[in-house]
């Protein structure tokens, strides 16, 4: 196989890099000085893309590759992958659903307790040896919080659980109703203003972009916490930062951005906001399963064996 | 003579200056309140404190015997601490007196924390957003990876009203739940292992929340944290006396664990500064309890404790100590 190209469009796994390398023809898209040129060279032997959160493959990308068969994403997320376009062309598109889902989950957890007990405070707290001028004040008890949850899929539905153990009352929204026992609400303004603590965990999509808007934001309020584990976009982030900066919203823990790696500088100050760098399934476990996925999906096709996470 | 009809019940005000209850203030107006501090002091302190059958003991307050024989007629303490290691127990066994402690006032909120904390050194949550703060993602692109919490095994040394919460909480994340005690407890459904030595070996998360005694005094020594090596990691929400903390420390810097979430230390609000520089451990300054709803729920046992006892009435929280009789 390893006469054949495979397009890795941005750096993003060191072992994935390495296993691309040794099985197929690998070409290294962020290297290139004059990305169109390469491609005209290239497109005949390109018959792969490999992208992630950052990059996938647009129309341009898609339509530039005569020969491409099978786009695999490193990520769950294909708000990257124009999936209308490869269905058109015949093009296959895979991703990595289940092995990232309890990193996700329990980084949510994490970053609810963070926000309302404000851990990262209290080390900055310590560090800066205030600790020896007097204790930091009280913060918010997280157990028995209202939980509303955007999107009650696989990663969705491992957050409620989790919540539950800490006696947190859930509900959520979704495009459908789905059969559980937890609350749900039609709207995503009903759930706010039914929430302590509005967690996203759907897919980003045209209909999705900016779903936590102004309107969420006031029906959340100022003793409310937004936390983001889905995308950026899923939130109109000049909204959020003027809430937050206002004293409008309560406080938010954040693990992805409209422009990342731009990160709104007005946060920097605020203390009732945790700031991540989109590492949600960043674990030397979780890593290392998604990119045996990739490379798994890769070979099944090229094999023609059934693929093993298709999208389309 | 305190209690008769005209003079409310007399109540001894135990605590350091700096600390106040915001009950303090219903409890002068329902009672005979005996604060030592008080400038000038109640006029019949010396007769009314010689027959005081209750203390308030507010904060970790030392309780020791040369404080217990100055209040002759004491029946009982109520404290207002999840711990008694700032009592002298044997005093007050010896003494007979009473001790009633928080309950499980604190236990939800320290639960809560203890596994924020487990989270945070795993997922390294602090480090990545002084990362992000620093502005240091636009220029190195990515952040190193952590550790997954879901599924790894949680060690938790003394399964008590805290142990077990945390338990469920770490459940819920399909981790593994072992556990070392004094005694093995019955219809527990966790692993029981006979110290903490061997329960150690057998874990990635261990929890640190038994009381403090002086049989648990450094139970997290250097053979415990050798055994725990350097792909596990501690959290302590228990006193900081229970981890050799100058061991914990030099393992931590040579990476013989892997990390820790601390909230308590041996000499706070001292912190061993070798600690600032490491992204594996996260530091809290005793805080685990302080939530409203905590401080209500400890404010309200204290309360309910003090009218129960003046009424004779069962006791809340009371803590097992096991008279001669």
């Amino acid at each position: 196989m390893d006469a054949i190209g495979v397009l890795m469009v941005c750096p993003m796994n060191n072992y994935l890099e390495q296993e691309l390398d040794k099985r197929f023809k690998l070409f290294r898209y962020w290297t290139q000085p004059k990305q169109s040129e390469f491609l005209a060279q290239q497109a005949e032997s390109i018959r792969a893309v490999v992208g992630n959160a950052t990059a996938g493959a647009n129309a341009d990308l898609i339509d530039a590759l005569p020969k491409l068969e099978i786009v695999s994403c490193f990520s769950v997320g294909l708000d990257k992958v124009d999936l209308t376009r490869c269905k058109e062309k015949g093009v296959r598109v895979t991703n990595t659903p289940d092995v990232l889902t309890d990193d996700v989950a329990d980084l949510a957890i994490g970053l609810m307790l963070a926000v309302l007990r404000r851990i990262c405070a209290c080390d900055k707290y310590v560090r800066s040896g205030a600790w020896k001028l007097g204790d930091f004040k009280l913060t918010t008890k997280f157990s028995g919080k209202r939980i509303g949850i955007i999107g009650l899929g696989r990663i969705g539905l491992a957050i409620a659980q989790r919540a539950e153990a800490f006696d947190c009352p859930i509900s959520y929204h979704s495009r459908s109703k789905k059969a559980t026992n937890y609350t749900y609400y039609g709207s995503v303004v009903e759930l706010a203003s039914n929430s302590d603590i509005l967690v996203i965990a759907c897919a980003l999509t045209p209909e999705t972009t900016h779903i936590v808007n102004r309107e969420v934001i006031d029906a959340l309020g100022p003793k409310g916490v937004l936390i983001n584990i889905g995308r950026g976009p899923h939130v109109d982030e000049a909204e959020l930062v003027a809430a937050l900066v206002e004293g409008r919203l309560g406080g938010a823990g954040l693990d992805v951005f409209e422009k990342e790696p731009e990160v709104p500088e007005q946060l920097f100050g605020l203390e009732n906001v945790v700031l991540l760098p989109h590492v949600g399934s960043g674990t030397e476990e979780t890593r290392i399963a998604m990119a045996d996925l990739v490379l798994g999906n890769l070979e099944a096709h090229f094999s023609s064996k059934p693929l093993l996470t298709p999208v389309v | 003579m305190a209690g008769d009809e005209e003079t409310p019940p007399a109540l001894i005000l135990h605590h350091l200056p700096n600390f106040k209850l915001s009950i303090f203030a219903l409890l002068r107006s329902k009672y005979t309140v005996l604060d030592p501090l008080d400038d000038p002091p109640h006029p019949s302190f010396p007769e009314l404190s010689n027959a005081a059958r209750l203390m308030l003991c507010a904060g970790p307050t030392p309780v020791t015997a040369a404080v217990l024989d100055r209040y002759p007629a004491l029946e009982c303490v109520v404290g207002s601490s999840a711990g008694i290691n700032h009592f002298d127990v044997a005093a007050c066994r010896s003494r007979r007196i009473r001790i009633t402690c928080a309950g499980d006032s604190f236990s939800d909120d320290v639960a809560d924390y203890a596994v924020g904390l487990a989270i945070d050194v795993l997922r390294r949550v602090s480090a990545a957003d002084r990362f992000v703060r620093a502005g240091s993602w636009p220029v190195r692109r990515e952040y190193g990876l952590g550790s997954k919490v879901s599924g790894k095994r949680v060690g938790i040394v003394g399964l008590g009203s805290i142990g077990s919460r945390i338990a469920k909480r770490f459940e819920s994340f399909g981790c593994s739940i072992a556990y070392t005690s004094t005694k093995k407890k019955p219809n527990i459904p966790y692993t029981f292992h006979a110290n903490a030595a061997r329960l150690a070996s057998n874990t990635d998360i261990l929890i640190v929340c038994c009381a403090l005694t002086d049989e648990t005094r450094h139970l997290i020594n250097t053979e415990v944290m050798a055994t725990l090596g350097n792909s596990g990691i501690i959290v302590n929400v228990g006193r900081g006396a229970l981890v050799d903390e100058k061991a914990l420390v030099e393992m931590l810097v040579s990476g013989e664990i892997g990390g820790a979430g601390l909230d308590v230390f041996e000499h706070e609000p001292r912190v061993p500064r070798e600690l600032f520089a490491l992204d594996n451990v996260v530091l809290s300054p005793h805080h685990a309890v302080l939530t409203p709803d905590s401080l209500g729920a400890i404010e309200d046992l204290l309360l309910a404790n003090i009218e129960a006892f003046f009424s004779n009435q069962p006791l809340k929280a009371e803590v097992q100590l096991e008279f001669a009789s």
